[in-house]
């Protein structure tokens, strides 16, 4: 447990919050990207031990929480076709669809099953050459090397029968996307490691520009998230606007060419669908054309009717920090994490379902 | 040459003239016979069982606990045990948390046709094993054979009878403000060990399944502490969180955690952290959590670290009059926060 330990260790995360006691002198908004921050945030609990004038809101760097209605219906609808096998990440599983979820589909008889890998599905699928091998290939830029190694790998064993549900995301754009909204309160960003550490940070020196803010590259561990926090709370108090890497043992200002160079092979930048946020221009990869074949959505007929979203939902609000989760009429009255009406809800990386388990403790 | 298993070391399998169980097997004919002759009573012989009867008939006086549990574990052999020691193991924990003494269990088993009779063998040792250790008989029983495909393997059921033990007053209602919450022993091992060898999963660790049986242990505590004693729990499926979100819930006070003082295993933490699992939602086998006067707490702890299954035994928290029905945990930085009872069951995250 090295390299973590020292990470959580209690008398490092008081010496940065007293550091940060002593820097903050106004309230400041900072979101963090990613959800695998907003977990640690909220597991660790770091939100209530944090000096009152920070303002910790979180953005809708969750894959599954994004993931729109229609594609888990697709998921679903592909589940239940004869001869497929379905393979998705673990917390996929249990989002609602439209109608239902994937592990109901399992339950009522579909051929859904959990991986770690999604090589482990281009394993199952020469295992089984008279079935489709489906994977659900969400996430951010982090989850998408695998993916498309799947793809490479399923190519170079001359598989016919592998083909993934690509519905990748990308960070940078929707950073954009929420401080071009005119109501944002947004004040700095808490880039996502692990995404940086695949792509590395050039992008982030435009936006750090383009909107005169403080974005820190930052890890996921309490000390991490606090030096982050810290990083940003001394740019901000000082009126500067730079690009800065709290996370420098993992990511380097290049990331990790091996890794955007097999991404570049398989998918091509596409206008994507967020749920809660809508359509965002060039802000996903898709399978590129010449691998049509490994492309689920190209590979079969899918016609799903598009499924209305809840009009009481205020999910776009939500991730993009308008509006607190405990704001919305239907916040842990008809949306819980059982049944969550949005986005945010679904997943415990969700604002929403964040805020809700994370409630009465103050 | 195929190796022998530990279990047919030392109790080899008499030579039979099939090697898988079919329909056959379950028919109740001739087949059923073979199989029940010279495998189970043979091999699970006792008084009550040699009667060959439809039930058992014993005596009983005073009070008794009555628990019932069914087994359906996949892979039946994991590292540390399987689905028979699991099944005697467990049913037998669970009247030690009522403060009974194991006296009697059934036995029922729903086979899936295909297992081989090696593999039935291996479970049936395991079965006597665990049962001639803990000291209690296999009384009365029912073998089901169905077709492939309609079961996975094996399921076993057990249901067990115990004599409460004369100075146990174990209830929730008994549960007071300042009781402190004691666990007997590392946390997550049973879970993660069953998950290391599931299929899809390609990780190699040396965890091994804590499966035990615990009643010895907790009859002895029970002697010593008698009804300052307040409630005895297995955190078995969903874990120590969801079991103190019972308590929390049913008791209507609140229970205070504290996340440092939680045994966890060094390999099984790390093994949560790359599967994306929080151990307190972990399945345990062979751990029991004692909610337990304060007063006694300290001579408590000490007695259960002397014992066979409580060497990490550790205090890990207490009940507090402030957020009634909730489970709140202080994390190892000072942070606070609720721990949930869990929405279904737990699955890996993706990042």
């Amino acid at each position: 447990m090295k390299f973590l330990t020292e990470y959580r260790n209690p008398e490092m995360v008081e010496m940065y919050l007293e550091e940060l006691r002593k820097t903050v002198t106004q309230p400041w908004t900072i979101m963090e990207v990613c959800g695998g921050q907003t977990h640690s945030l909220v597991k660790n609990g770091i939100l209530n031990i944090l000096p009152e004038q920070i303002q910790m809101v979180h953005g809708p760097g969750c894959p599954v929480c994004v993931t729109p209605l229609q594609l888990i219906d697709k998921a679903v609808f592909l589940a239940e076709k004869k001869g497929v096998i379905l393979c998705s990440f673990g917390d996929m599983i249990r989002v609602p669809g439209s109608e239902r979820s994937l592990l109901e589909a399992k339950a009522a008889g579909a051929d859904v099953r959990i991986m770690y890998s999604p090589l482990e599905a281009v394993k199952l699928a020469k295992e089984n050459p008279d079935r489709e091998v489906v994977f659900f290939a969400v996430g951010f830029e982090t989850t998408a090397p695998a993916n498309a190694l799947s793809v490479m790998h399923a190519k170079l064993l001359g598989l016919k029968n592998y083909s993934i549900l690509a519905s990748h995301v990308l960070v940078p754009p929707a950073i954009e996307a929420i401080m071009n909204d005119e109501v944002t309160r947004i004040q700095a960003f808490l880039a996502a490691g692990h995404v940086c550490a695949i792509m590395g940070m050039g992008q982030y020196y435009d936006l750090v520009e383009k909107f005169d803010m403080p974005i820190v590259v930052t890890g996921f561990e309490p000390v991490d998230l606090l030096q982050g926090i810290l990083m940003t709370v001394r740019q901000l108090e000082a009126g500067k606007a730079n690009l800065e890497n709290q996370y420098a043992r993992v990511v380097k200002p290049e990331g990790n060419p091996e890794a955007i160079k097999i991404i570049e092979q398989v998918f091509e930048v596409t206008d994507r669908e967020w749920r809660g946020l809508g359509v965002i221009q060039l802000s996903g990869w898709e399978v590129k054309e010449e691998l049509a074949q490994f492309d689920a959505s190209k590979r079969f007929s899918i016609n799903i009717a598009r499924a209305p979203e809840c009009p009481d939902c205020i999910a776009g609000q939500i991730l993009k920090g308008i509006k607190k989760p405990g704001q919305c009429s239907e916040f842990a009255t008809r949306c819980t994490p059982e049944h969550p009406l949005g986005a945010p809800m679904v997943s415990s990386e969700g604002a929403c379902a964040a805020y809700y388990h994370f409630a009465n403790v103050r | 040459m195929s190796t022998l298993s530990f279990a047919q070391l030392s109790c080899p399998m008499p030579k039979l003239d099939f090697d898988i169980i079919t329909l056959g097997h379950g028919s109740g004919g001739i087949l059923t016979n073979k199989l029940l002759e010279s495998g189970v009573f043979n091999l699970l012989k006792n008084p009550y069982l040699d009667e060959r009867h439809d039930g058992a008939v014993f005596n009983a006086t005073g009070k008794m606990a009555f628990s019932t549990d069914s087994y359906v574990i996949t892979p039946i052999f994991f590292p540390g045990g399987n689905i028979g020691d699991l099944a005697v193991n467990g049913t037998l924990n669970d009247l030690a948390m009522c403060g009974a003494i194991p006296k009697y269990l059934s036995l029922s088993f729903i086979i899936e046709e295909g297992l081989t009779m090696t593999e039935f063998w291996d479970i049936l040792v395991s079965i006597k094993i665990a049962s001639e250790k803990a000291g209690v008989h296999i009384v009365t029983g029912d073998t089901k054979v169905v077709e492939r495909g309609k079961g996975d393997k094996i399921f076993v059921n057990t249901s067990g009878i115990g004599q409460v033990h004369p100075s146990a007053a174990i209830s929730s209602k008994n549960i007071v403000t300042g009781d402190k919450i004691i666990i007997s022993g590392n946390i997550a091992t049973h879970g993660i060990a069953i998950m290391s060898v599931r299929e899809g999963l390609d990780f190699e660790t040396d965890i091994v399944s804590d499966t035990a049986n615990v009643a010895h242990d907790v009859i002895s505590l029970l002697d010593e502490f008698g009804a300052q004693i307040h409630l005895l729990r297995d955190p078995t499926r969903g874990g120590v969180a969801t079991v103190l979100n019972e308590i929390a819930k049913d008791i209507l006070l609140g229970i205070d955690l504290v996340q440092k003082q939680i045994p966890v295993l060094e390999q099984v933490q790390g093994a949560c952290e790359l599967l994306g699992l929080d151990p307190l939602y972990v399945a345990n086998e062979g751990v029991f959590i004692a909610i337990v006067d304060a007063e006694i707490s300290d001579h408590f702890l000490a007695k259960l670290k002397t014992m066979e299954t409580g060497n990490d035994a550790a205090v890990i928290g207490e009940v507090t009059a402030a957020h009634p029905g909730q489970v709140v945990i202080k994390s190892p930085i000072g942070g606070r926060r609720v721990v949930n009872m869990l929405v279904g069951e737990q699955l890996p995250r993706i990042c």
